[in-house]
């Protein structure tokens, strides 16, 4: 049996096929099912699981679901069964986006006072670094947007909202033109490059070693790497 | 102006960069002020350099003028080079324009020591003090305690920094008086166990009030410089293990020795930096810390130097081959975690997986055990049955044969045809 989105359903002749209508109060129902068997550790890497968006990992889940409910309470610490690694191997590499996304974030100050940056990242993470940010810069209006999702979190300096930009805001937030930057953001981005070149060892060069931690395709967020 | 602050900028950051501890966990603070900034419990490394080294904080001396003359140290007085300072409102302004874009975890700020040890810590503590009080930066500080320096401002130092560091240069005393003649490392173990001791102070008074100020939270660190000095692997490591014990320090850093000099005394320039032997020094820490080695186990009097080829943990294994194969279905966490090619990680899923029947090969290798190192030393479910022993040359020449080495690699030149 495979448990398919309908966006990722593509009809196969061998097969019986069933539509599952979504009901939030089913769903509530299993979730605190989920809640009495999983400690909060458990429950967030279910929950990073299906912010993974993978095909694969909705159907981990449904299986794990399943699994959890026909055993003994601890049947998720069993790393033998294939579900259970699946959703811990999952949710380890939701968390390494999430770990990425905090710290290869580069806010540009806007004219205006505000703090942006656009982010595409590979797994749905808006929703797990929301606190980071709110707790950190928590004197500063901030704007980490989504463009390949299309939302993003704004922080008005009390509390973080959801928004949607038009296709033309987004665009003129991404470019980020002249008139619309903060008068000494060039200043900045310039005094961050030259300190990035004047901390690197030459004599250690490791480009290898570079590109693992910094994987070319984050390049595109990384002020000191522009330019590159 | 900012032509000049860039020069600064470049000029120290070049000094401070030998410096290579950059961590910024195992702060507490919180932006409770609604001020800006916070400890992240494991720390942000925000980005790499092209060495592969992490830069997590805005790392810089204050200023490289200095009144000693080390022959291993960049700022040397008599090293003909450009000196420059910062005032402290230009590294205040630094450190939070960085930290607001989220460049940065914080600030590590050192110094040469200009006219006196007190003057130069004075200067340092404005820095933080202004950050913490006037910006209301929350963020990380990693602040080097200057030797010689008067316990009062070291004191009232730590209540602003989240880590303060000091470093012992050389591991050893013999080393260091070869080097640097008007240092000891007497002078780095009196401020150590200040600090060390007004922690423990500090600790057991908030037992008894709740409203105990913050003092170095994040603990303290210290670094050695290696392969300036012909100590071996046992001497470095032996002081690491009794420096950690001693001052209950967070980190001990091994700096791999890049020739910045042409005294005699120190490798010509030009050597390559020991780039192997710091890693095997770093993996023997970890085995310390994290795997419940003893050095004396992994380093002793029969083995004073690392395994270049091989990591001390399979060297070590190859040595004791008595206490395997170890049977991963019954035995102890602290001998699974003894085993070659498995991590902690692993090892606890194994003590976690087992409750519901023995492993087989193929989970050992999805729970992530690098099983074709590992296979040599262990027994699962179904283990094929082994006619003979291998000798411990044997094994490592397979595992050898199998793995390619990260530092061959870099060290074989592509031939130029043409």
């Amino acid at each position: 049996m495979l448990l398919k989105l309908s966006k990722n359903f593509e009809p196969d002749a061998f097969e019986e096929l069933l539509f599952v209508h979504n009901d939030p109060a089913k769903a509530d129902r299993v979730w605190k099912g989920l809640q009495k068997k999983l400690d909060g550790k458990w429950m967030r890497m279910f929950y990073c699981t299906f912010l993974s968006e993978q095909p694969e990992a909705y159907v981990s889940l449904f299986e794990f679901t399943c699994y959890l409910f026909l055993n003994e309470k601890g049947a998720e610490q069993n790393y033998g069964n294939e579900h259970v690694l699946a959703i811990a191997q999952t949710a380890r590499k939701v968390e390494r986006e999430k770990h990425r996304m905090e710290a290869f974030i580069r806010f540009k100050h806007a004219a205006d006072g505000m703090f942006y940056c656009g982010i595409d990242p590979d797994f749905n993470v808006i929703p797990l670094i929301m606190k980071h940010f709110k707790d950190r810069y928590a004197d500063q209006k901030w704007l980490i947007y989504d463009l390949k999702r299309h939302y993003g979190i704004f922080y008005d300096l009390e509390n973080v909202e959801e928004v949607y930009l038009t296709e033309e805001d987004q665009q003129r937030l991404n470019g980020l033109s002249k008139e619309l930057v903060a008068e000494k953001e060039g200043m900045y981005a310039d005094l961050w490059v030259n300190y990035f070149k004047s901390t690197n060892i030459v004599a250690r060069k490791n480009m290898k070693l570079h590109t693992r931690h910094v994987p070319k395709r984050y390049w595109k967020y990384l002020t000191e790497k522009q330019g590159n | 102006m900012s032509e000049r602050i860039r020069e600064k900028l470049n000029i120290l950051a070049d000094a401070a960069k030998y410096d290579v501890s950059c961590s910024s966990s195992g702060g507490t603070r919180k932006n409770d002020n609604k001020g800006i900034g916070n400890s992240h419990t494991s720390g942000i490394c925000h980005t790499y350099t092209e060495d592969g080294r992490c830069v997590s904080l805005l790392k810089i001396l204050l200023t490289n003028h200095c009144i000693f003359d080390c022959a291993f140290c960049v700022s040397r007085k008599s090293n003909d080079i450009e000196r420059a300072a910062f005032t402290v409102e230009e590294v205040v302004s630094l450190t939070m324009n960085f930290y607001r874009r989220n460049y940065i975890e914080g600030l590590f700020l050192s110094s040469g020591i200009f006219k006196n040890a007190d003057f130069t810590m004075e200067r340092l503590l404005r820095v933080v003090k202004k950050l913490r009080l006037e910006e209301r930066f929350n963020g990380y500080i990693h602040l080097k305690t200057i030797p010689g320096a008067s316990e009062d401002m070291i004191m009232e130092a730590g209540l602003y920094a989240d880590r303060m560091s000091i470093n012992l240069e050389m591991p050893t005393e013999s080393g260091l008086k070869l080097l640097a003649p008007e240092k000891s490392h007497g002078d780095v173990i009196k401020p150590l166990g200040f600090v060390q001791n007004q922690i423990i102070r500090l600790k057991d008074e908030k037992k008894l009030i709740k409203s105990v100020p913050k003092f170095v939270p994040a603990g303290q660190s210290t670094q050695m410089v290696i392969g300036a000095t012909p100590e071996t692997d046992k001497e470095i490591m032996q002081t690491a293990a009794s420096f950690y014990k001693d001052f209950s320090l967070k980190r001990v850093y091994y700096s791999g020795y890049i020739p910045i000099s042409n005294d005699n005394r120190l490798p010509m320039i030009g050597t390559q930096p020991p780039l192997i032997r710091e890693n095997r020094l770093y993996q023997t820490d970890w085995l310390m810390r994290f795997y419940g080695f003893h050095v004396n186990e992994l380093l002793n009097d029969a083995n004073p130097h690392l395994d270049i080829d091989i990591d001390p943990k399979l060297s070590w294994a190859l040595r004791n081959l008595q206490f395997f194969p170890v049977d991963i279905n019954v035995a102890a966490y602290k001998m699974i975690l003894r085993i070659p090619g498995i991590g902690v990680t692993s090892a606890q899923k194994i003590i976690q997986a087992r409750k519901f029947g023995k492993l087989r090969i193929d989970q050992l290798k999805k729970i992530g055990v690098a099983y074709n190192r590992a296979k040599f030393f262990i027994k699962c479910a179904d283990t094929p049955y082994q006619l003979k022993d291998y000798q411990n040359t044997q094994i490592k020449s397979f595992i050898l044969a199998d793995s390619q080495s990260k530092y061959i690699k870099n060290d074989v030149q592509q031939l130029v045809m043409f």
